[in-house]
């Protein structure tokens, strides 16, 4: 049953993006940009973690989640050390993303030759 | 002069009428398969890693995600991302995977100037928008949460 909810919910939100792309003609860029606030805000509200609680790596694989762990990250810092903890833990729980996008995208483009 | 605007706001609206309409449901069933698919494809992952590598279940999102996007790197080193982002669209950009394609696809469509004016100076091209927008979402949105929480 998990993999069910994963595959309905993460599509749900892959149909979202996709009429943000036909409907409203947003570029790629923009449609991920929006996802992330969207994950952000969700989770000011507490309700990503209801939706995690729900669909597994439906809500986690999307990139909503990313809105959602820098916040996560932010607020838990928050709790111990006030204001200098938001700036402090913003990246404590999406540093495994951008590390791992950055070292294996660099990687990949030192190994890989440009296609067309 | 007038005129000629006038010629350009018609060709506009004529121009507009006579554009192929995007097939709006087909991409859009597209879009859920293959973005449900990678998503399934995470819950196994994650699942693997709770059972094998002693991850707690919300632990287990880190190693996920990190797998993802190893993959989709490779898959977009060997041409095989692009492909699939004409066939779904959205279903292949929201996900993570489609983070890391925009990363490795700036990387390597600059490489011939170099690794570091090219490869390194790019690699965050595309990607960068969505890094900006989230942390100053989320930096905003924890100074409110954080001054809530002062009040009540």
């Amino acid at each position: 049953m998990n993999f069910v909810w994963a595959f309905v919910v993460g599509g749900g939100i892959c149909i979202i993006g996709q009429l943000l792309l036909d409907v409203a003609k947003l570029t790629p860029a923009h449609v991920m940009s929006s996802f992330v606030v969207a994950g952000a805000v969700l989770d000011a509200f507490d309700l990503y973690d209801k939706l995690i609680e729900f669909a597994g790596a439906g809500a986690t694989v999307p990139i909503t989640s990313f809105g959602h762990s820098l916040l996560h990250g932010a607020m838990e810092q928050a709790d111990e050390h006030g204001f200098i903890g938001v700036a402090v833990g913003i990246f404590e729980l999406t540093s495994a993303g951008i590390a791992s996008a950055i070292l294996f995208g660099f990687i990949v483009a030192v190994i890989f030759k440009p296609k067309g | 002069m007038s005129k000629e605007k006038m010629n350009e706001t018609n060709f506009e609206k004529m121009s507009k009428t006579y554009q192929p309409k995007p097939p709006y449901f087909m991409n859009c069933v597209k879009a859920f398969i293959v973005g449900g698919l990678i998503c399934t494809l995470g819950e196994l992952l994650s699942e693997m890693y709770v059972h094998w590598f002693n991850f707690s279940d919300e632990e287990a999102g880190n190693p996920t995600v990190a797998t993802l996007i190893l993959l989709s790197s490779l898959a977009t080193g060997f041409g095989v991302y692009d492909k699939l982002g004409q066939f779904a669209g959205a279903g292949s950009a929201v996900p993570v995977t489609g983070f890391a394609n925009s990363v490795t696809s700036s990387a390597l469509e600059y490489k011939s100037e170099g690794y570091v004016l090219g490869v390194a100076t790019n690699l965050f091209k595309l990607a960068g928008s969505v890094i900006v927008f989230g942390v100053v979402a989320a930096y905003v949105l924890g100074i409110i949460r954080y001054v809530w929480s002062l009040i009540i």
